[in-house]
Formats: C-alpha cells, structure tokens, sequence
C-alpha cells in the first residue's frame, strides 16, 4: 500500500498534525512488515474496520433500549441477564460477552466510565469515542460526574442521585435512560430514534420526540 | 502498576471535549491499527490482561500525550517483539529481517465475522463458594505491586458494601503476567463519594467497582 492510499483520506485537521504523519508511516511499516511474514490479512482488517464502520455500533443498544422501554418483561430478562437478554436481539461478541443493563430513574442516573484503560460494550455501541478513551473523561468521572455532565449539557436535579460506574473488570455496562415524557404510543424503530449513543454511556440524556422527528 | 493510565480523580486535563458527529475514525492510519490490533491479537500468544499491561506501561509522558490508537500501536510493538512476531529493527526497516515465531491462527477475511461474533468470554467455573454475599461490608486492600491490577488508586483501602456477585471471573493480575486464569469470584461493590474523595465530595455520588474477591476484606 502506498503512501497516497492512507493521504487521501486523511482530514485536513490531521493532514499538517506531525503526530499523525508518524504514526501513518509507522503503522504502514508495520502491517507492511507483517504481511510479509505472513502474519496478517489485508482483507481482515478491511473486514474488521466494515464491521464496526457498517454493523456493530449504537444502533444496536438504541434496539435493546427501545425493546425495553415497550416491553416490560424483556426490561425484567434485561436486568436479570441482560447478556442473554441483548443476544436474543442478535448482539454478541468482542467487549460484549458479559453484559449488565443499569436502569435510569428518577432517584438515580447512571453514569459509565473506564478509568483504567477504554473499556466499552462495543457490542451494543460499537467503538468508544475519543473523548470517552482520554485522560479528562476518565480523571474526572468518577470525582466530578456533575461537572463532566454539564460540559454534555446535561444538568441533573440535585435530588437525583449520581451512581458512576468505573468498569474495572470484564462486565460492560449499558446505561437503560429514562424514556421521554410524550412517547406512548410511539412503535419501537420510533422509539430507537430518540435513543443516542451518550444516553447509553450516561452523558446524555434520551431525545425528546420532537427532537427524534 | 501506578502507572499513567490509573486516571481515576487525577486533575488538569481540562474539559472533556465530545465531538459533534465524530467519525469512527480520524485516519486511514486508525483503521489499520484496529485491524492489525485484533488481527495480532488472534495470534493466541497473549492475553488481553497482558495487552492491558504493556499499554499500561508505556512511559507516562507518552501515554498522556498520545491518542488511544497510538497507545495500542506502541504496545502492539512491544508484544509482537516479546513473542518473537516482529521487532523494532524490522518496523524502523520497514520490511521482514527474519522469520517470525508461529502464531496458533492468522487471522483470515472470511474467519472475521466468526471471531468477533463469539469474542473472548472469561467467565471461569471456581471450586469455592463466593466470600462475600450482597450487603456485606468489606474494604478493599492496600497494596501498589509493579505488576498489572485492576484495583484503581482511588478505591484502595476503602470501605464499601458489596452489591452483586457476578461470577467468576479470570483473574486479570495473574493473567497479564502468564501465571494462569485463577479464576476467582468477582463482585460489584459500591463505595459512597464521601468515602473515596472525602471533605467536599458530591454527597449525592456513589462509585462501583468491579472487584476481584482477593482485592477485598471482611469489615
């Protein structure tokens, strides 16, 4: 593969970035040096990068969360076994094999993080964020959740308590939100649609439905 | 280790900074370095908890500055060179300098879906009975080993109420040093703000961890 491959689609933020032109050079060195000794296949990555670009992303725990909110006894399997639950809905697999549902509500807002590395349910919301894998999400989450909520827009009454969830381990956590005020009726694809990727983490808050139109 | 990535109530970062619309990635080079990441990682030669670690490890000036895919980048390099795939000399060259160690598989287009689908589970059957049941008060341990753990900074030596048993689980602090799976039983256990962050915490924030059963004691 040749330089012009990887330009080409460089932004233009990153283009003049010498950090990033680095690090071009020195990823292309080292798949080009892998796949001479036959260790890597080309297509895989090209596959693995379709994967998550095309078919495993928030859509998917939008599914999981508008299922919940029509349906109250997949919101009981949910909370009870909720990787069993999210697989009945076909999400599986990497950073996704042992699932835990944290149900918003008007006592409690859930909030997830990973200080220790980026750990995330890429099952149900694909690949984390930048924001969600650097130092000031995952400094000040934990000590500061209110603080981090505001820089989403998000201000919470005092009396709804704040529980953050630092995922230490190989459980990874999908944030249930409330669901909006004037959505009866609404069929599960509408439903989806008001869901967003940060309510899912706890940095938002589900759309109202004017909004999702 | 006390390493850079234990971020937990450190401050100075500055604002988080969401991107509107983000993009999945920011360079072609991203991209690669996912594929290649988990296409290396399907070599069978290391672990995820030993991956955690070498990222872990990179020096902290480094680690602070880079971007999550330059982290994976940089430690990718250190496993593939201390499992005999590739070394330094070769990337600097930019071409094979001698053959490699034998991966258990290589990752091909048409066995990606199938990998993915099934992932890496490390729930682990143990002989013992958990510790610890729902309610229990424990603390968690004091210690600060050079090795890898999962038990951040800020939730040492203290005290908190067990919340969920969650299984059994590999344990990572082993695992990332090739001194096997001990599995051991892992629990949810939530600490007030007050107890972590002390004078001025948020009264209304509770924090959980998820933590291994030899993290923890009786109270």
């Amino acid at each position: 593969m040749d330089d012009h491959h990887y330009d080409a689609h460089d932004d233009h933020h990153h283009h003049h970035d010498n950090r990033y032109s680095d690090m071009q050079a020195r990823v292309r060195a080292l798949e080009t040096v892998l796949m001479e000794k036959g260790l890597v296949d080309p297509a895989a990555i090209d596959a693995i990068v379709e994967t998550y670009e095309t078919k495993v992303g928030p859509r998917n725990g939008a599914r999981v969360v508008a299922k919940a909110w029509s349906d109250p006894d997949f919101a009981d399997w949910l909370r009870r076994d909720a990787t069993a639950a999210i697989a009945s809905l076909g999400f599986t697999g990497r950073q996704g094999e042992h699932m835990r549902a944290v149900f918003n509500a008007d006592e409690t807002h859930n909030l997830v993080v990973c200080t220790l590395c980026s750990c995330y349910p890429w099952s149900v919301l694909g690949l984390p964020p930048v924001w969600y894998k650097a130092p000031a999400y995952r400094s000040r989450a934990v000590i500061d959740p209110r603080g981090v909520l505001a820089e989403f827009g998000v201000t919470l009454p005092q009396t709804q308590k704040i529980r953050v969830w630092d995922s230490t381990a190989e459980l990874r956590y999908l944030v249930v939100p409330q669901r909006p005020s004037g959505t009866e009726g609404m069929s599960e694809a509408e439903l989806a649609d008001l869901v967003t990727r940060d309510s899912m983490i706890g940095t938002g808050l589900a759309l109202a439905p004017e909004a999702g139109r | 280790m006390n390493g850079p990535h234990d971020l937990g109530g450190q401050m100075g970062f500055g604002p988080v900074a969401p991107e509107p619309h983000e993009p999945y990635f920011h360079a072609e080079w991203e991209k690669r370095a996912l594929g290649l990441t988990l296409s290396c990682g399907a070599f069978g030669a290391w672990t995820i908890d030993e991956s955690r670690h070498a990222r872990e490890t990179i020096p902290p000036a480094n680690y602070l500055s880079a971007s999550y895919y330059e982290i994976w980048i940089r430690a990718l390099e250190v496993l593939l060179e201390r499992h005999g795939f590739a070394g330094q000399d070769e990337i600097e060259a930019g071409r094979m300098l001698r053959a490699p160690a034998t991966p258990k598989r290589v990752l091909t287009a048409d066995m990606v879906a199938g990998v993915l689908a099934r992932g890496g589970p490390c729930d682990r059957p143990v002989e013992t009975a958990p510790r610890f049941a729902v309610g229990d008060r424990v603390r968690t341990k004091n210690f600060n080993p050079e090795t890898h753990t999962r038990l951040p900074r800020y939730a040492r030596a203290k005290a908190g109420v067990i919340e969920a048993v969650q299984g059994s689980f590999v344990f990572a602090d082993d695992n990332a040093h090739g001194r096997g799976e001990n599995p051991q039983w892992l629990y949810t256990l939530v600490f007030d703000g007050t107890e972590i962050w002390g004078e001025g915490a948020d009264p209304t924030l509770t924090v959980s961890i998820d933590a291994w059963e030899s993290y923890l004691e009786r109270l």
